[in-house]
Parts: C-alpha cells; structure tokens; sequence
C-alpha cells in the first residue's frame, strides 16, 4: 500500500492511501471533534464540527470526508474553528430541549461532552422549545425527538450494518424528523428486526432503554462487526 | 429522418410562410395565459375561420412576449407592414385584430409602441425565438433554423472541436455561480468510463424569477437542442431534464418537444443518420427549493431524498450513479445552438471581459414594465431600471434592486450605474444568479426584506447540517424581533457572528449563501438596522415594531 505524507497542525505525518484526514488525525492522537461520523458507518459530513482548514482552498473541509493528500497543509485547531464548533454546539443545544438534568444519557451523551469540552456554560440564542412527540410504542425502546440531533447514525447504522432500513428523514429544515417506516409508530414496524443498534449508536439520549435510569451506550460494537464481517470471523 | 427530410421541412414551412398575409402570435407563456390568453387564442382562430382568412392569417401561440403586465399581449407580423403588438387584449379586440389584419388597417387601441426602450435596448439571443415560433410546432422551430447547429455538430464537427467552441465563447454558467461552461464540458470530456449523463437543470426556484419557465414554456426545442450538443461533445447517450413540479406547462410542452424531436429522429437512435444516439427523459421536482443544488438534484433523480453532499468530488466526475454527469442551467443550454451557428468568438464580441453575451432577467418589483427581457452583459444597472423597465410607478424612488434571490443581494442606488456581470455584482456583496431582479422602493424595509428572505432559506433548508438548519432559524429570529423592536445591539453582533458561521461552515451552497441578503442589507443599509434597534422605528413603515403583529 502506497503511502501519503502530509502537514497537520505543523506536524509531519503519513497516511495510508485513501485514508481521510479525520483517519490520519486520529491515528497521530490528533483531536477533532466529531458527532455524525461513526467508526464503521458510512460518512454524513453534516455535523460539520470536523471542519478544518486546509491550505490553498479558502473553503473549510469537512476532515471525515476529505482524503488526505500528498504535501497537504491541515490545521485542525485556530481561534476560528473554536469559535465555529462552538456556535454548532450551541445552535444544537438550542434546537430542540437538551435538558442534562433530567435525561437519561446524562454523563453519557456526546452532544454534553461537546459542550463540556468547549466549556460551554451558557447558549445565547433563542431556545426553540419544540413539543415533539415522544414514539413509546416499541416494547424495549424510546425514540424522543427533543433529544435528537439528527446526526442519521440510526439511519445509517440500521441500513448498513442491520440491513434493515427502518429508520429514514424525514421533512426539512427544523421540520426534519426520523421517522421509522413510513412515519409509522416504531412498535408497528414491519421492518424493525429489534436489534438495538439504533439505540447504542444514539450519542444522545434521543433512543433509550425503557426503565433504564441511564443508558450504557458503546457504539464501537460497529466496527467490530464489520471486522468480524470483512474476516468472515463468523463463517463455517 | 435525414437532413435532406429536415431541409425539406424548413423549404415548406418557409414557403407556407411566404403565402401567408400576416401572421398573429399570441403570447402563450404562463404570464399572458393567467391574464386570459387562450380566451384571446381562440377568439383569434375563431374570427379567422369567420373571416374566411384561413389561408392567409395564422395564429400562433409563441414565447414570452416579454411585457408581462401588460398580457394578454398580441403581435401582428403583417408581409406589408411594420410589426405591431397590442396590450391587455380581449377576445373583442382579438376579433378587431383578425378583421384590421383583413382590411389592412390594424385597430389603433392599445397599441404597445415597440419603439420605447424596453423593444429597442435589449439584445435577443436566447428569446430570439419568442413572436417568431409556436411552442408547440416542431416545424416552426426547424424554420426558424432550429436543429441547424445540432445538424452542423454532428456532421462537421469533432467532440473536442465543440468544447473548443463552447470555451472559446467565453460563455458561463447562467445558473447562478457562473462557472465557465467549456471548462465543465472539458472536464466531462476528459472524464473515462462510459454511461455519461447530461442533467438540464430546470430547478428554478427564487422567488420572482420566471427566466427558465419562460424559456422551456416558450421555446422547448432550444433546450433540447443545447443538450444533444452537449451530448455529443461529453460523450453522454442519456439526458435529464429536471423540472419543478410547479411548471405544468413548461413539462407538459417538453414533453410534447421530446415526442416530436424523437419522432423526426433528432433526439434517441442514430440521430439524423448518424451514430450519435443521445435520449432524453423528464424527472419532476417536488417543490423543494434545494433540489437546484446540483448534488441534491442528482440525488432526487436517483430517487432518493433531496439533499446535497460535500464536494468533491464534483458531479463531471462522479455524479448521477456515480457517472460523470454535465449539469447546465436552462439558459445555459439555450445559448448553445447560437453559439454553435455564429461562432464562439463572435460571441464573445458581446459582454464584458469576463461575463459574455447576455443575461435574461425577470424584472419584478416596484417598476413600471415587469417582465421579461434580455440585456447584454455590462449593461449598467440603471439602463434596465430606467429605460428598459420604464423606472419606478408612482412618482416614487428607487430604494434597492435585489438580485440573486434568496442568494443575493440588495443593490442601492449608489451602485446604479455598475455594469452587470458577475464579477460587479459579486464586488458589491450580490451576485448575478439565475436572473431575478426585483426592484424596491421607499416603501420596502430592508429589514423586512433580509427577514423574508431568511424564511425562505430556514423553509427550504433540507435540514441535513447544523448551522443551516439551525443557525437558518435563529438569523430569523433575531431579525423577528428587529421588526417587532424587540432587539438589541447584542442581537446585531449575534446575528453578524451568525452569519459569518452559516456561509463558511454550511454543506451546500444553498447555507453558504442563505446569509447574503443579510450581510448585503447590512452593508449598505446599516443604518435602517440601527434605527429598528436603536430607535424602534421602521422608517419604511412595514414593521410593526410590536411583539402582538405576528408576521
């Protein structure tokens, strides 16, 4: 395999051919911030937190979905990029009701992680409060849609990984909604094979466990599977 | 068909032309038949039949006439006269027509004078074909040397010598960005691997632009025409049209285009004679604004949800199914078959350096003549406010011109004199796009307007990245409360940072340009900001400036 070296943060690295930028970061312990992107998921390039700068292009790149380049020049932190990831987290927060108290991923949801990292304390803009209905109807689970953030790693990882499809988008703009089959309740899902993997992959508290006081969520089962998968570590 | 069957067409069409007293054409674009054009159409046909004129006269439904308020509009080409057109016709007047082109002596009531300045400026390139060919008629099309281009590509000319033509013009994108077209049509050229596509975009969604449905409703074949060229020069063998479902008339008359460009074998197998085979199908748009986007459209005719991807890679390399695809604007198309007949360079002669031949605008607004027209590029501003569109009704000012829609921005009156290009109007915080102009007087807000135009940009965005999606909403709700006189001199920085955030860190072009009307209105009317936020006062008059008044 061909190798690329290139420039992140004024450090030399190498990359192995095709890899994206967000890989060769994570590979040299170099931190960006993420919330769509999933190990073992395809990418979304919506969340837009892995945006990074990259010299000779005036336009900032989403580092999930950009490949790395022979002799590129990456910076993946300035005042700037703060300033940016900042304002997303905020405009997430103030979306749809994220309230840590009294939600189940408190202490377990990547969006308060974000906001912790960031030392966010305090949103400045308009709360939009929205009265989305809650979908109790499936017997293990609970999809809450104030609590989503709409980064599609249910979407994906129920069509990827589970081969089921279930879940899509539905809607646009702050009307955007995941819906389950044709927008019909979860519980009456045709489709729906009950796998959970929709519920570990939430980084909110959006999907959870009934009854569960606070959920124990590791996406990482992902990428196990498609190893597993791609050694045929499973086959007789 | 082969050409000599072509040839045949135009000879019997050309010499039915030469045996006809006069022709009536009837304008047949969406605008004159809101207004009761048919009602005019068929009164027309009927009184030449009552007259016993019907191998002298004919009546003909043809293109956007272009001065639109004044519909339903009726020109008369006489053999022994000069032209003439009537305004705001009836189908009494219409029978008046039939009977004046009879006797020879036309009614004198409500005569356009086609000498005033929106006739005699404006340089018809793309809408040469409106008043001469019935929408509807292939052999109109063919008479007025339609297919001669397609006909001259395909058996003069190499792919490659195409390319060099289109790119020689100078000609650029008039979707809204500009990009050069030969460039793209190279880069699609070069592009390997068969099962290439070229996609007419046909998305056109900013409020008050009517130029594409004007130019597909009124002259179908040009379009059509232009894709089969780009065809041959890309090496595609299959087309979209992506149109909105919001233009009945305009699919209904493509498709009307299609069956009959098949039928005389210059669209689908062996294209006259040759072994150039290029077919074209029709997906309709489900009102979603962006679907225009270029990776939004190629996801919506894969069948999929609408919403855009990062790019690169760009659609020349891999875009519909991952093929190299070749996406133009309506009007892009539409300058293809001219530039082919009279030479890229002799276009280029038209324009400025950078911006050639010309641009169709929909003027729309507080001015007197809304319509269509067409201008060449570097045409300043004011040449198209003033005499062109008549200036402002009602002895009122001009305040703004807002180009660009939902992408643009609103050009005050110390710009009136900038030549229109794209590099000008980018220069000055707005950009040429699709072709809108909607003219503002001293009764609109500026504030209003940059509120107005994030709703649009909040209803519209798909939802998929956050500072779209969300940052769309909060730039509206700052500015709600500006027009409520709610807001605060915090509010303003917020929504500046905001701003800044939605146009570098949005996935598509849809969020990196949602926040120009702001940025623009803010730039050149700040101080209409201030006295909102400072003052509480709406010096236009339009807000309420009061929490109750809901907009």
């Amino acid at each position: 395999m061909s190798v690329t070296t290139l420039t992140i943060n004024g450090r030399l690295v190498s990359a192995a051919e095709g890899a994206s930028i967000l890989d060769v970061a994570r590979e040299h312990d170099i931190h960006i911030p993420t919330l769509c992107h999933l190990d073992g998921l395809s990418e979304h390039g919506a969340c837009r937190l892995c945006l990074v700068e990259v010299a000779g292009s005036s336009k900032l790149q989403a580092a999930c979905m950009t490949k790395a380049v022979e002799g590129m020049v990456v910076t993946t932190d300035s005042e700037r990029l703060r300033t940016y990831r900042r304002q997303i987290v905020e405009l997430l927060l103030a979306e749809r009701n994220h309230v840590c108290s009294v939600c189940v991923a408190n202490r377990a949801c990547e969006l308060q992680d974000l906001a912790v990292s960031m030392g966010l304390h305090h949103v400045r803009y308009e709360p939009q409060a929205p009265q989305l209905a809650m979908d109790a109807s499936h017997p293990r689970w609970i999809i809450d849609h104030n609590r989503c953030v709409l980064c599609t790693r249910c979407v994906r990882v129920c069509d990827e990984i589970e081969g089921a499809h279930t879940w899509d988008v539905m809607g646009r703009g702050r009307q955007t909604l995941v819906i389950s089959d044709m927008n019909e309740p979860w519980g009456d899902s045709a489709s729906c094979t009950s796998c959970g993997k929709c519920v570990r992959v939430c980084p909110t508290g959006a999907l959870f466990e009934k009854g569960a006081v606070a959920t124990n969520k590791d996406p990482h089962f992902v990428t196990y599977l498609r190893m597993a998968r791609e050694q045929k570590l499973w086959n007789r | 068909m082969i050409v000599d069957d072509i040839a045949a067409v135009r000879d019997r069409e050309h010499a039915a032309r030469a045996a006809q007293k006069a022709r009536i054409a009837v304008c047949s674009a969406a605008g004159c038949l809101s207004t009761g054009g048919s009602a005019v159409k068929d009164a027309l046909t009927a009184a030449v039949a009552e007259q016993g004129a019907g191998t002298d006269v004919r009546v003909l439904g043809t293109g956007c006439l272009g001065l639109c308020h004044a519909g339903p509009l009726v020109r008369v080409d006489a053999q022994d006269a000069a032209p003439a057109m009537f305004e705001h016709v009836t189908p009494a007047l219409a029978v008046a027509i039939v009977s004046g082109v009879v006797g020879g002596a036309l009614p004198a009531e409500q005569r356009c004078d086609l000498t005033q300045p929106f006739f005699t400026r404006q340089h018809r390139i793309v809408t040469s074909d409106a008043g001469v060919v019935d929408a509807e008629r292939i052999e109109d099309y063919l008479a007025a040397n339609g297919y001669a281009a397609l006909e001259k590509v395909l058996t003069e000319m190499r792919p490659e010598e195409v390319v060099r033509e289109i790119s020689a013009s100078g000609l650029r994108g008039r979707g809204g960005a500009g990009y050069p077209t030969g460039l793209k049509w190279s880069t699609v050229a070069k592009a390997q691997g068969p099962g290439k596509f070229v996609v007419c975009n046909a998305d056109e969604g900013d409020p008050g632009a009517f130029m594409d449905r004007s130019v597909l409703e009124g002259d179908p074949h040009r379009v059509l025409e232009g894709m089969a060229i780009a065809a041959f020069a890309v090496g595609a063998e299959q087309g979209y049209i992506y149109v909105r479902g919001e233009y009945p008339l305009a699919i209904t008359r493509l498709k009307t285009a299609i069956r009959q460009a098949e039928r005389m074998q210059l669209l689908g197998h062996r294209i006259l004679d040759t072994q150039f085979n290029f077919r074209i199908d029709i997906r309709i748009g489900a009102g979603a604004f962006v679907c225009g986007e270029e990776t939004a459209l190629i996801s919506s005719i894969e069948g999929k949800r609408g919403t855009p991807r990062p790019r690169p890679p760009f659609p020349a390399e891999a875009g519909l199914w991952g093929r190299p695809t070749l996406i133009n604007n309506v009007e892009t198309y539409a300058n293809i078959a001219p530039i082919i007949l009279a030479g890229g360079s002799r276009f280029a002669t038209l324009g400025t350096e950078h911006s050639k031949g010309t641009k169709v605008f929909a003027l729309a607004g507080r001015i007197v003549n809304t319509g269509l027209v067409e201008v060449p590029m570097g045409i300043p501003l004011r040449e198209i406010i003033y005499d062109i569109g008549g200036g402002i009704p009602d002895g009122r000012t001009f305040k703004a011109a807002q180009t660009g829609g939902p992408s643009g921005g609103c050009i005050p009156a110390a710009h009136l004199d900038l030549p229109v290009d794209y590099e000008a109007l980018a220069g000055i915080g707005s950009i040429m796009g699709s072709g809108g102009l909607i003219v503002m007087d001293e009764t609109s807000c500026m504030v209003d307007v940059a509120r107005y135009f994030m709703e649009f940009c909040r209803d519209e965005s798909c939802g998929k990245c956050i500072p779209c999606r969300a940052g769309t909403v909060q730039m509206h709700e700052i500015l709600l409360k500006m027009t409520r006189g709610t807001a605060d001199e915090r509010d303003l920085g917020l929504l500046e940072q905001l701003a800044e955030l939605v146009t570098r860190t949005s996935l598509c072009g849809l969020g990196q340009t949602a926040a120009n009307p702001v940025m623009s209105t803010l730039h050149h009317f700040r101080e209409e900001y201030m006295a909102h936020i400072r003052d509480k006062v709406c010096p236009a008059g339009v807000c309420p400036m009061h929490a109750e008044d809901r907009p």
